[in-house]
């Protein structure tokens, strides 16, 4: 018996899913991402990205619509956060479950209907429906932390930011904002981080007219340039984690937990 | 015409405030003069937070008018008043360091940065912090931060400065330490200071003038000995300090009987036989070997040494319990004669003699109070739904254990022992009081049930 009373027996099915299903996969990926078709080592997977004009247009539009998305999401996301963590102007629950009710619901299936929805309304696919669907899509991942993070905070920051003479608007900027920083930044990372690899989205809401980096990997999977397509995943990973990697700093210069 | 005084730095004109059901305030007024140490001292719930917050702008009263400098405040937010919070738990900017802290008030002042750098460095030295300025907030102890949210909060200069149990979280030693900073800090600013307290000492240490409150109610407004030396209520007597409170009668001017004697006293004024509360500090009782001589006699039934004095309880020849405090050591068992002088006998009038209730008739043997129905005697034509009101004596109503066999349902809320019973306040369930004489021991916070037996229901009708 003393063998399963053991805290690190237990832990054994979620160490083999973890070797299974995140390690071997992603030394796959690398062992790929460094070999030539025929299975030598070589670097000519990331000189060929590098060199392509059309990859590295592809990457850099990724990264910017993943921005603008981002952007917007808190321009939004936020004031919606703040209406609903305010107890004046917000006095039921049901209001936050409806805006956070969108999550509850398949990606692509909301894609799918908004896509639909732009087809109905005669508006043509484009950047402009991508950003709308992706702005619609990811909105709630803005808005539940930054919410969250708002409505836990304790009041009295705020009565003292008053009591020293800040306007309401001086305590939104001087106290609120910075304070729910860390809202901000977990809805930045589940904003941000999707965006960059979604392929999906972008083939519904353009009708593939643009391309994003997660397309030309799919793409290159698809059509088995397995080695090519490794290669693209790695450099969207380590774009991934330069990002949270940043992000993880600038909690600690805040000096907010 | 009202009369303006300029003396006057704050003005608080009959404030009520109710969150719900429940009042908070009850039309309180309050002047204090500019420089004085004013501190509002309350058990909690007693509405002394509310007030202070009031003052500072953080929710408005539902009604009344507070003035600050002879200017009406009553609906200026609070960034625009002339007063600064010292917050119970700090409430320091944790994404800023100390001297951004104490800046921020000044800088929203666009008051230039050497002027900034000068007067943090100066409140910082007030609260004995020189040097932590760059520290960041969230690594000093709570001491430190009280006295950088101190610091803060004087900055700006302040006409008054408001403290909400600015010591509840430090420990004892530290409170005391934080007791004498404060009162020199005062002294040197020259500033108003209110304070909120529970702490009954820490208010008689640092006051001018002590506010006590009490269910929403001024008690008592006045200095630290006129409080201690002459409460006018039994609550005040309790609240401060240790005392004897007992049940007594006014016989005539400057006589008042208690314990089961007759003692001359310096009141009068209260009329003849009139029941009231009389008031003995246990350092007033003089305990002497000679039973001769004395008024009455006692038997000794506990000694304990407190360092500087003993205390004592005793058994009176009529059996009452008295709380003695004597630098003289008395033996357990031994007979004494004990002395109370005429000056100090605090009598003071009683709030209520009994329990009364608005009530209302619903058939001929039953009555409906406290949003209950009660078994009463029959009532000889007795119309349903007639107004009537109820009087029960404090010693018939019956508290019980178990709360489900109890027509209503409440908490003990405040105990006052009376040397031979307990006075108890209950709150029920519906925000009710009933007061309750009772020689059980109950604590403060007990669940109880309570019932009334049907023949101590006094009925009176209203238009009789």
């Amino acid at each position: 018996m003393s063998r399963f009373s053991k805290r690190s027996t237990w832990a054994l099915p979620y160490v083999i899913f973890l070797v299974l299903f995140v390690a071997l996969p992603l030394i796959i990926i690398i062992l790929y991402a460094f070999q030539d078709s025929s299975g030598n080592f070589s670097l000519g997977n990331f000189a060929k990205f590098v060199t392509d004009a059309d990859a590295i247009g592809t990457f850099a539009l990724s990264l910017e619509v993943a921005i603008e998305n981002t952007l917007i999401c808190i321009l939004l996301g936020y004031p919606a956060a703040w209406i609903l963590a305010n107890k004046k102007l917000n006095r039921s629950a049901v209001t936050v479950v409806l805006f956070i009710l969108p999550m509850w619901i398949n990606a692509l299936m909301r894609t799918l209907a908004t896509a639909e929805l732009f087809h109905m309304l005669g508006i043509q696919l484009g950047k402009g429906t991508l950003i709308v669907g992706m702005v619609y899509d990811y909105l709630p991942f803005m808005i539940y932390p930054i919410y969250n993070i708002l409505s836990k905070m304790d009041k009295s920051y705020v009565e003292a930011a008053s009591d020293l003479g800040a306007t309401p608007w001086q305590v939104f900027w001087k106290v609120q904002v910075p304070l729910s920083m860390p809202g901000i930044i977990s809805g930045v990372m589940m904003v941000f981080m999707p965006t960059v690899s979604t392929f999906a989205i972008s083939e519904f809401l353009t009708n593939n007219k643009i391309k994003l980096f997660g397309t030309i990997i799919q793409e290159n999977i698809n059509s088995s340039m397995w080695n090519y397509g490794a290669a693209l995943s790695l450099v969207m990973l380590i774009i991934i984690g330069i990002t949270s990697l940043l992000q993880d700093n600038k909690k600690e210069v805040n000096g907010v937990v | 015409m009202r009369m303006e005084n300029k003396d006057y730095i704050i003005e608080l004109n009959n404030i009520s405030k109710s969150f719900g059901d429940k009042v908070i305030l009850n039309d309180v007024s309050i002047k204090v003069k500019k420089g004085e140490f004013v501190t509002i001292l309350g058990p909690s719930g007693c509405g002394k937070t509310t007030l202070l917050r009031l003052l500072a702008g953080f929710g408005e009263a539902d009604s009344g008018e507070i003035r600050i400098n002879g200017n009406d405040y009553t609906h200026v937010p609070p960034h625009l008043r002339p007063v600064n919070t010292v917050f119970q738990r700090y409430a320091l900017f944790p994404h800023l360091d100390v001297y951004e802290n104490i800046a921020f008030g000044l800088k929203l002042q666009k008051v230039p940065g050497n002027e900034i750098d000068k007067i943090v460095r100066k409140v910082l030295k007030m609260v004995s912090m020189n040097d932590y300025e760059d520290r960041d907030v969230e690594s000093l102890s709570g001491g430190q931060q009280q006295r950088v949210a101190i610091a803060r909060a004087i900055a700006n200069q302040p006409k008054v400065l408001l403290l909400d149990e600015p010591l509840a979280a430090l420990d004892l030693k530290m409170r005391k330490d934080m007791q004498i900073e404060l009162k020199e800090m005062h002294k040197k600013l020259g500033i108003t200071f209110i304070y909120v307290t529970h702490d009954q000492e820490e208010a008689l240490t640092l006051s001018d003038t002590i506010i006590v409150m009490n269910e929403g109610k001024i008690q008592q407004i006045g200095t630290p000995t006129d409080i201690y030396n002459e409460p006018q209520n039994s609550f005040v007597a309790d609240f401060i300090g240790e005392s004897n409170i007992l049940n007594g009668t006014m016989v005539k001017d400057k006589l008042v009987e208690f314990v089961g004697h007759e003692f001359e006293c310096i009141d009068e004024g209260f009329g003849e036989n009139a029941p009231v509360d009389v008031v003995v500090r246990p350092e007033d009782i003089y305990i002497v070997r000679n039973l001769e001589s004395a008024q009455f006699t006692a038997k000794v039934k506990s000694c304990t040494f407190k360092g500087v004095h003993y205390e004592m309880f005793v058994d009176t020849d009529k059996g009452y319990e008295l709380m003695i405090q004597d630098y003289n050591a008395f033996a357990p068992e031994q007979e004494v004669g004990l002395i109370i002088r005429p000056a100090d006998i605090q009598v003071m009038h009683k709030e209520r003699t009994c329990n009364t209730f608005e009530g209302e008739m619903v058939d001929e043997t039953h009555v409906k109070f406290m949003d209950e129905t009660f078994e009463c005697l029959p009532q000889a034509d007795a119309k349903a739904g007639e107004k009537v009101t109820v009087q029960v004596d404090f010693s018939k109503v019956d508290l019980i254990d178990h709360i489900e066999d109890g027509t209503l349902e409440g908490d003990v809320h405040f105990i006052i022992y009376k040397g031979d019973h307990y006075h108890l306040t209950i709150l029920t369930d519906e925000g009710y009081h009933i007061w309750v004489d009772t020689t059980d021991i109950w604590d403060k916070g007990d669940l109880v049930g309570i019932n009334i037996a049907p023949a101590d229901i006094k009925i009176v009708k209203n238009n009789e």
